[in-house]
C-alpha cells in the first residue's frame, strides 16, 4: 500500500498512527507498556521522558523493528500487523534513527534514489533529480545532489534522511532525538523544516529528552516515564514544571551550582602554538594554544566539528602534534603513549563513549577494569576489588548502578554514558578531557556530571569540557575558548561570558560582518 | 539444543555428501558401514583419530589465538610446514646432543619456526603494509618450497636416493610413541595448549585484554591497551602452536622431514576454530568431527576407488551446512 503525499490531511478522529494497549518485554523488563499513543495528521507530537524512559522502544515497535508482545498497532484507524520495517515504510511510516543510515561513499542522489520505491529498472536520472529537487524546494531547503553524503555536516545529512523517508512516501515520520548530533543553529533548521512537514499535513513523533525542545517545536507532548505514558498535553497547556513532574514523578530539579572565584594551581596542560596532520574528514587544528591550570575548568565552545574531537585526540595521546608543543605537568608530552598519559592521570570522556571508550562485547566490571594497573592481582584481575570500586563510582555519582556483570552494549545510550564516567572520574584523575559529557542525558544525570565535574576540579584536578549547552559552560568554567575550525577563536573571562558574543565568535565575526 | 541441532545439520551434510557418491556410482550406505568398522572397530582405525586431532586442535589455536584479538590467521598451514623445517634442522644439528636438552630443543625450534613465519605477517600488520589475511595465506605457498629445497638439497638422505627426504632423526629428538599405534605425545602437548589458552583467555588479564581488542580494537586504543604488541604476540603465539604440530608430525609421526608433512591440516584447523569459536571443548568437539572425515576419506579412498579429496566436498558440505542459520548469517542481510 502506498500513500499518495499530496492527499490532504483525513478528519482529526481518525489519527495517521497509533498504538493501544502495547506491552513489550525484554526478560523481566517492561520496556514499553503503553496504553495508547496517537499522532494525527498536522502534528508534532513530541515523545518526552529521561534515558530509558521507554521512547526508543515505543518508536520501534511503531516502526515494525520490536514486534509487541501484546497491543495494537492502527494504522489511519485500520489495525494493522507490522513485522518489518520495511512494512511500517509500506504503511507511510517513516523513521530517521540517531545514527543515520546514510552510505557515506555514495553521493546524496543515489542515498535517496536507494530508498524510494517503485523506481522502474533503468533510472531516469534528470526526472529523479528534478522529483529530488522539488521535494527539497518544498521543504524549503536545497541541496548538492552530487557530493557523497559522507562529506555533509550532521544537519545537512539529516535533512537527507528527512527527504529520503518523504519521497519514499512516509506520511508519519519518527525522529529518534535528532537533536542530539546537531549544534545549535541546526537545530532551528530542523524546527524549521519540522513547521513545513507539519503544514503539509504529516504527523512527526520528536523524539527527546529536552524539555525546551519540545516546548519550542512540538504541538502535543506525550510524557514517557518507566515504559509508560506518564501523561499528554497539549502545547498550550505545558508548562516546564508539569513537564518536569510528569518526567520524574515530582522530583524536581536542583539549581545549577554556580562556581565563584577561586585560585589555580600550576599549569596541567598547554599547548603551545599546536598544528596537526589533516587526516581524513578530521578538522586539522592550526596554531592551538591554550591552557588549563590545576583545579581549573576550561570550557570550549564551537559548533559541532570545528576540532573538538581533534583536539582530544590530541590531548589523549591518540594523535601528535606536528607543530607545536603539548606540555602536561610542565612536562613535554608530545610523544607520550596513551597508556603512558592515563597512567599519569589523564581521564577522558568521549563524544562517542559506546565506539571509543568501551567495549561492548565485555561486561560493566570488565570495562572497569580494563587497562587499569592497580586492579592487577597476579595474572588476573582483582575481582572483588573492582565490583566494589565500580560499585562506589556509581553511587558516589548518585547514578543507578547497573548491573555489573551485564554486557556494556546492552544497556541503554545514557547507561553508557554513565558507566564511562563514572569509571573515568572513579581514580582521582588529575585532567580531566570530557567531550559533551551531559549529552544524551536526562537532567538529574547531567547535573550529577556536572557536579562532579566541579567536584573534581575543586580537589585539585584540571578539567577540560568541550560542550554545545551554552549555559553549562556559563555555569561550570572559570574560563572559555572558542574553537572554529581548527582554530582558537576567542577567549572568554566570566565577566564576559554573553550568548551574543561566544556565539559570534563561534560562527566567525567575519561571516557575521559579511552577513549584515 | 544448540548441540543437538549441530548434530542433525552435521548429519545432513553427510547424507548430501552421501549423495554425490551415489551419483557417482558409488555405495554412500557402504562407504560409511566401512568407515565406521574402521574406526570402530579397529585399536589402529580408532586411535588413529586422536592421531589426527592434534595437529587439528593445534592448527586451529593457531587460526583461534589470533582471531580472538580480530585478526585472521590463514596461514596454519605454512607454520606447519615451517616448524617442522625448524625442528628437523635443529635435530640434525643436535644429533650428538643428550636427549634431555636435543627433545626441548626441537620442540623450541618447532615453536620457533611457526612463529617467525606468523611474523612477518604481523609485522607487516602493525607497520600497515598489508592485511595479515592475505600475507598469511600467500606465505603458504612458500613454505612447502622451503621444505623442498631442504630435502631435495642439503639434507637429503644418502640411503634414500629415490626419495627426496631427510635423514632419520637420532632418538633422543623422538616424541614419545604408544606402542602399538600411532599415538604420540603430541596429543599431549596439544592439551596442554588448548588448556593454557583456555585459561589464559577467561582467567588472566591479558584474556581479558584480548576480548577487549576484539570487541574494539579502537577502545582499547585509547585506553593504552598496546594493541600492536597483542598483534604481534598473538600472530607468534598462534603460529608457534601451529609450528608445535609440524613438529610433531616429524619427530612422532614421520620421523623425517618429508615433502607432504601436512595434510592440509592448517586448512581444516581454520575451518576447526571457525566452527567451534572460542570454546575449547567445541574445538576439540570439531577436531574430532574433521579428523573423524579424514579418516573417512582414506577410508573410501580404499574401499570406494575415490581419491582422497573427495573428503573436501563433504568437509564443505558441513561448513555450509552448520554455518547454515547460524548467527553469522546476520551480518548481509
Amino acid at each position: 500500500m502506498k500513500l499518495d503525499t499530496q492527499r490532504p490531511a483525513r478528519e482529526a478522529s481518525s489519527p495517521l498512527i497509533s498504538a493501544h494497549n502495547i506491552v513489550k518485554r525484554f526478560g523481566n523488563l517492561t520496556a514499553s507498556d503503553v496504553d495508547l499513543f496517537e499522532v494525527r495528521s498536522g502534528e508534532v507530537h513530541g515523545l518526552l521522558g529521561e534515558n530509558g524512559a521507554g521512547k526508543s522502544t515505543l518508536s520501534k515497535i511503531l516502526y515494525g523493528y520490536y514486534r509487541p508482545d501484546s497491543g495494537e498497532i492502527r494504522v489511519e484507524g485500520s489495525p494493522v500487523s507490522l513485522r518489518s520495517p520495511a512494512e511500517a515504510r509500506a504503511l507511510g511510516i517513516g523513521m530517521v534513527f540517531q545514527d543515520f543510515t546514510l552510505i557515506p561513499a555514495l553521493s546524496v542522489f543515489e542515498n535517496i534514489v536507494l530508498f524510494m520505491q517503485g523506481l522502474p529498472r533503468v533510472l531516469d536520472r534528470r526526472a529523479l533529480q528534478k522529483q529530488i529537487a522539488e521535494a527539497a524546494a518544498s521543504l524549503g531547503t536545497s541541496m548538492d545532489l552530487e557530493v557523497p553524503a559522507g562529506a555533509l555536516s550532521a544537519g545537512d545529512q539529516q535533512k537527507i534522511e528527512i527527504l529520503k523517508q518523504v519521497l519514499a512516501g512516509a506520511r508519519v515520520l519518527i525522529l529518534d532525538e535528532p537533536t542530539k548530533v546537531l549544534a545549535p543553529q541546526e537545530c532551528s533548521g530542523l524546527f524549521a523544516t519540522l513547521a513545513e512537514l507539519r503544514s503539509r499535513g504529516y504527523g512527526i513523533v520528536l523524539i527527546t529528552h529536552k524539555l525546551d525542545e519540545v516546548l519550542e517545536a512540538a504541538d502535543r507532548i506525550s510524557v514517557m516515564r518507566k515504559g509508560r505514558i506518564a501523561g499528554v498535553l497539549d502545547r498550550s497547556a505545558a508548562t516546564q514544571a508539569g513537564l518536569l513532574a510528569l518526567m520524574f514523578e515530582g522530583r524536581g530539579t536542583r539549581e545549577m551550582t554556580r562556581r565563584t572565584a577561586r585560585s589555580f594551581g600550576a599549569n596541567a596542560l598547554e599547548l603551545r602554538g599546536v598544528c596537526t596532520d589533516d587526516e581524513g574528514h578530521a578538522v586539522p587544528l592550526g596554531d592551538v594554544s591554550l591552557r588549563v591550570r590545576e583545579g581549573e575548568i576550561l570550557g570550549m565552545a564551537g559548533i559541532a566539528g570545528s576540532g573538538q574531537r581533534e583536539l582530544g585526540a590530541l590531548v589523549v595521546g591518540r594523535t601528535r602534534p606536528r607543530r607545536g608543543t603539548k606540555m602536561l605537568w610542565e612536562q613535554d608530552a608530545g610523544e607520550w603513549s596513551i597508556a603512558r598519559l592515563r597512567q599519569s592521570g589523564v581521564a577522558f570522556v568521549p563524544e562517542n563513549p559506546l565506539e571509543i571508550a568501551c567495549v561492548g562485547g565485555l561486561s560493566v566490571a570488565e570495562n572497569f577494569a580494563l587497562g587499569e594497573r592497580r586492579y592487577r592481582r597476579g595474572l588476573g584481575i582483582d575481582w572483588p576489588r573492582v565490583q566494589a570500586d565500580a560499585g562506589s563510582a556509581f553511587d558516589r555519582f548518585g547514578f543507578p548502578r547497573p548491573p555489573l556483570g551485564a554486557g556494556m552494549r546492552t544497556l541503554s545510550g545514557g547507561n553508557v554514558q554513565r558507566a564511562v564516567m563514572a569509571r573515568e572520574l572513579a581514580n582521582r584523575p588529575r585532567l580531566i578531557v570530557a567531550l559533551y559529557p551531559t549529552r544524551g542525558l536526562d537532567v538529574h544525570s547531567a547535573q550529577a556530571v556536572r557536579d562532579k565535574l566541579c567536584a573534581s576540579a575543586g580537589e585539585g584536578a584540571a578539567v577540560l569540557l568541550v560542550s554545545e549547552d551554552l549555559d553549562e559552560l556559563f555555569d561550570l568554567c572559570d574560563r572559555l575558548v572558542v574553537m572554529r575550525r581548527g582554530r582558537i577563536a576567542g577567549e572568554f573571562e566570566p565577566a564576559g561570558y554573553a550568548p551574543e558574543a561566544v556565539g559570534a565568535a563561534m560562527v566567525g565575526a567575519a561571516e557575521m560582518q559579511r552577513a549584515n | 539444543m544448540q548441540i543437538e541441532r549441530t548434530f542433525w545439520k552435521v548429519l545432513i551434510a553427510f547424507a548430501a555428501f552421501g549423495l554425490v557418491l551415489l551419483i557417482a556410482g558409488k555405495h554412500p550406505l557402504q562407504a560409511y558401514a566401512d568407515t565406521a568398522v574402521f574406526v570402530l572397530g579397529s585399536l589402529e582405525g580408532f586411535t588413529e583419530l586422536f592421531v589426527r586431532m592434534s595437529p587439528l586442535v593445534m592448527a586451529a589455536l593457531a587460526v583461534s589465538i589470533p582471531a580472538r584479538i580480530g585478526l585472521f590467521n590463514v596461514g596454519g598451514e605454512g607454520q606447519i610446514y615451517m616448524g617442522a623445517l625448524f625442528a628437523t634442522g635443529t635435530a640434525l644439528c643436535l644429533a650428538h646432543a643428550p636427549s634431555w636438552l636435543l627433545l626441548p630443543a626441537t620442540l623450541a625450534s618447532g615453536f620457533a619456526g611457526g612463529a617467525a613465519w606468523a611474523l612477518i605477517p604481523a609485522l607487516m600488520r602493525i607497520k600497515g603494509v598489508a592485511n595479515e589475511a592475505i600475507t598469511t595465506l600467500l606465505l603458504n605457498y612458500i613454505a612447502p618450497l622451503a621444505v623442498g629445497y631442504m630435502i631435495f638439497g642439503p639434507w637429503r638422505s644418502p640411503e634414500s636416493l629415490s626419495y627426496p627426504q631427510s635423514p632419520k632423526l637420532v632418538e633422543g629428538a623422538r616424541l614419545a610413541v604408544l606402542p602399538g599405534t600411532r599415538l604420540h605425545a603430541g596429543l599431549l602437548i596439544a592439551a596442554a595448549c588448548l588448556a593454557l589458552c583456555a585459561y589464559v583467555l577467561y582467567r588472566t588479564r591479558w584474556g581479558l585484554e584480548m576480548r577487549a581488542i576484539g570487541g574494539n580494537a579502537l577502545a582499547s586504543q585509547h585506553l593504552g591497551l598496546p594493541v600492536r604488541s597483542y598483534i604481534v604476540a598473538c600472530m607468534a603465539i598462534g603460529g608457534g602452536i601451529a609450528g608445535l604440530a609440524g613438529m610433531a608430525e616429524v619427530s612422532a609421526i614421520q620421523g623425517r622431514l618429508v615433502a607432504e608433512i601436512s595434510p592440509g591440516y592448517g586448512y581444516m584447523g581454520f575451518l576447526v576454530a571457525w566452527l567451534a569459536g572460542p570454546s575449547a571443548a567445541k574445538t576439540v568437539a570439531m577436531a574430532f568431527l574433521f579428523a573423524f572425515i579424514s579418516s573417512v576419506g582414506d577410508v573410501l579412498q580404499i574401499t570406494q576407488g575415490v581419491p582422497f579429496a573427495v573428503v573436501n566436498i563433504l568437509m564443505a558440505a558441513i561448513l555450509f551446512s552448520v554455518l547454515c542459520g547460524g548467527k553469522r548469517a546476520g551480518a548481509l542481510k
